[in-house]
């Protein structure tokens, strides 16, 4: 059903955004570059087991909202989350889906297209438009039981019986979990060791199904865990015990002072800004997913990636629209005043508002197992106020008549720009270069592709004593 | 200017494989630095803007210059090179006023605090404690250099060379010999991956850090036991910031406390203050210089 919503949005937003960049442009005294439409094409299944998981971090104070694509039967969920602290019950919450994926929406990658205008008139300025495909989901660890094992609190919270434990050590963990109905994987015994012995509680959970029902959803809502702790940090070791191949994670940090990087980790900016073929619209959630993988692989699997980096006051293009305060305290940001209306604002907002609202909002991205991520990821917050976002760009050519001297350069120039947007894409995504230029072709950006010359060829080629 | 001229004392040792100009190892620490720099530049992506480094060499130089001039000793640049180098390896800011900040605190720093006759801090690792410390538009980014073991291998294999040529090379060694048994004992202890103490050390900051900070002869103790006890302690305290207390900048304050509480060790220190140009092998301690300049 959100699928069905997100579709219909891009109508009715592409007509505020258009509004909104031309004032960015005749503010800005005509400058081009960054103004842009939005065309939703939300794909929400994009990746397999992926998780999505918001921290607002402030000094010590931690929020973090878990959400979890669970597909199998309720009463079968479970999920075990090691935490810092014993929780009280009002230190654990439910919220709605849609927040996080409004956040998901308005931080995802987006295209965004430019129209060439008549070469014969002055200048070529642009307009954009963008899709964008927002991924989704969780698997966080499933669980087990045993002895030595303290239950330190019980809670129903929304559609979730929560347990708190602590252990002494993890054949006794072990044991109560699997003894209460939870799974664990082989190997889950040392990793809850490690996290023993570092005096780690663990948040476990299971679906109230009486409670669940009341709800009249079909899936889960997120659950939010509110404490403070000096340690900034996601655990995702567990959930790489099961070696079932590679799992997705989607952080976004809410911060006051700026970006949020890893520390045992290199974070690495997703490449932007370049210029790719017109049919890679038709296909952006596959372009999204071999380019991340292409990139994941270029950096032997060890990197994290940095989606989108930008102040909560505005976007630009805009995705989505930035978060309500609302939205944001209820992901945690405690420092925001609340603004009254329930809903999400309707409100774009195409720059810096006077108003500051002194949230930084950071979109990691991680393809990750347990060889090349054995260690949880330990984050930081920077003072780096810069903004990113990962965007790709098309660039319709001018197709109208025209007729003068700047046409023909202007014509003459396509093939080599066409032929450059096709090195891009197989740069960035490992496609075949044949097939980009094949499917070119049928989506109407016809050139001919430069001749292959054989490097001999470049060096004899112009005589005629070579052999035939 | 110059109260003393080390290249005199050169003149007057054993011919060397290297002629007198090069035989400071403060030169090749240079070479070092600028090419890791411009490696990471170009290979590792660093967000460190021209306009960044522009500001960090500018103010060391100028201030070394002058303090040199107020203190009357000779201007000499290299120092104050390597300053500017180390923070613009290691410290990233929002805006130039703190990268200002760091490079005056740091040089400052040499010339104002001191204990008989040596500076306290090592001048750009209180640069970036001082900065990071103040202001949280300034911090370092331990994740940049990546965990990749040929280029842990590369910066290592520079770092002994330059720390060989400063008679320090015992100080890394001890250090990262110290830390690494402190991570792998913790690992073994947990019932952790080996991965994880392997992937730590292979961390290109910490690296870097080992063979181009701590290192450094004018803020080390001169005999080798207090060098061995100043290693250990900085690995020990790095430990504990790092683990007890979640700070991911464990290892530049571990440094500063330790280079704090540095001249109580040295009261202890009788071997020779160090001379740069000194040979790597040890040698005769009755030579004590007039005075020894803040370089």
């Amino acid at each position: 059903m959100k699928h069905l919503s997100q579709q219909h949005r891009p109508i009715r937003k592409t007509l505020v955004a258009a509004a909104s960049a031309l004032a960015a442009i005749s503010a800005a005294g005509g400058a081009v570059a960054f103004c842009g439409f939005y065309v939703a094409k939300a794909d929400t299944k994009l990746f397999n087991k992926a998780s999505k998981v918001v921290l607002m971090r402030d000094d010590d104070r931690t929020v973090m909202t878990m959400v979890n694509d669970y597909q199998g039967a309720l009463k079968e969920f479970a999920m075990v989350v090691p935490v810092p602290v014993v929780l009280e019950e009002g230190q654990i919450h439910v919220t709605d889906n849609a927040i996080v994926e409004h956040l998901d929406a308005y931080t995802a990658p987006r295209l965004v297209e430019y129209f060439d205008r008549d070469p014969c008139q002055e200048e070529v300025y642009a307009t954009a438009r963008q899709t964008m495909a927002a991924p989704m989901a969780d698997a966080i660890a499933e669980n087990e039981a045993g002895l030595g094992v303290t239950v330190e609190a019980e809670y129903t919270v929304g559609e979730y019986d929560i347990q708190i434990l602590s252990a002494k050590e993890s054949g006794g963990l072990a044991t109560w979990l699997k003894q209460n109905g939870y799974k664990l994987p082989d190997g889950a015994e040392e990793t809850l060791g490690s996290y023993i012995k570092q005096g780690t509680k663990f948040f476990v959970a299971k679906v109230n199904l009486d409670e669940q029902a009341k709800t009249g959803l079909k899936y889960l809502r997120p659950l939010q865990v509110a404490f403070e702790s000096p340690k900034f940090m996601l655990p995702i070791r567990l959930g790489t015990v099961n070696a079932d191949g590679k799992q997705e994670l989607f952080v976004f940090t809410l911060t006051r002072d700026g970006r949020v990087e890893t520390t045992n980790y290199r974070t690495i900016k997703l490449p932007t800004g370049e210029d790719i073929p017109l049919y890679v619209k038709d296909e952006f959630g596959e372009f999204y997913k071999s380019m991340f993988a292409q990139q994941v692989e270029r950096e032997n699997e060890r990197a994290v990636f940095l989606e989108y980096a930008w102040d909560m006051n505005w976007c630009d293009p805009c995705a989505a629209d930035p978060l309500s305060n609302d939205e944001l305290r209820e992901l945690g940001v405690y420092w925001m005043e609340g603004d009254g209306n329930d809903g999400p604002r309707p409100l774009r907002r195409p720059s810096p508002q006077p108003q500051a609202k002194n949230v930084f909002v950071t979109r990691l991205h991680v393809s990750y197992d347990a060889e090349h991520f054995p260690e949880d990821l330990m984050f930081k917050s920077t003072g780096d106020r810069e903004n990113f976002q990962g965007r790709y760009v098309l660039r319709h050519p001018y197709k109208g008549d025209a007729k003068c001297e700047r046409a023909d350069e202007y014509r003459a120039q396509l093939p080599e720009r066409f032929e450059k947007e096709a090195q891009n894409l197989a740069n960035l995504t490992g496609w075949d270069i044949d097939d980009i230029r094949e499917k070119m072709n049928d989506n109407d950006q016809n050139y001919t592709p430069p001749e292959k010359v054989k490097w001999w060829e470049k060096l004899w080629g112009g005589d005629d004593k070579k052999g035939r | 200017m110059a109260l003393i001229d080390h290249h005199a004392f050169a003149s007057a040792a054993k011919p060397r494989a290297f002629p007198p100009a090069l035989k400071d190892p403060r030169w090749f620490q240079i070479i070092a630095l600028s090419a890791l720099l411009a490696m990471g530049a170009s290979m590792r992506a660093f967000e460190v803007s021209p306009a960044d480094v522009l500001t960090l060499f500018t103010v060391s130089l100028a201030l070394q210059w002058a303090m040199s001039m107020i203190f009357a000793i000779r201007f000499d640049p290299k120092s104050a090179l390597i300053t500017a180098l180390s923070l613009s390896l290691l410290l990233r800011a929002e805006g130039v006023i703190p990268l200002a900040a760091a490079a005056g605190i740091a040089i400052g720093s040499k010339f104002m605090i001191r204990f008989r006759g040596k500076h306290i801090f090592n001048p750009a690792n209180i640069g970036i404690v001082a900065v990071t410390l103040m202001t949280t538009d300034a911090w370092t980014t331990p994740g940049q250099w990546g965990t990749a073991l040929w280029l842990a291998a590369l910066i290592a294999g520079a770092g002994c060379f330059v720390c060989h040529r400063a008679a320090r090379l015992d100080v890394p060694l001890i250090f990262l010999g110290a830390f690494a048994a402190l991570l792998f004992a913790r690992a073994l202890w947990l019932g952790d991956p080996l991965m994880i103490p392997m992937l730590r050390l292979q961390n290109g900051a910490l690296i870097l850090f080992a063979f181009f900070m701590i290192s450094d002869p004018k803020t080390t103790p001169d005999g080798f036991a207090l060098r061995a006890v100043f290693a250990v302690a900085i690995a020990i305290i790095a430990y504990i910031l790092t683990y007890q207390f979640f700070l991911p900048d464990a290892i530049f304050y571990a440094l500063a406390i330790v280079c704090a509480v540095r001249p109580l060790i040295e009261l202890f220190d009788e071997a020779k203050p160090y001379q740069w140009g000194d040979r790597p092998a040890p040698r005769a301690r009755n030579r004590k210089p007039e005075l020894t300049p803040a370089e």
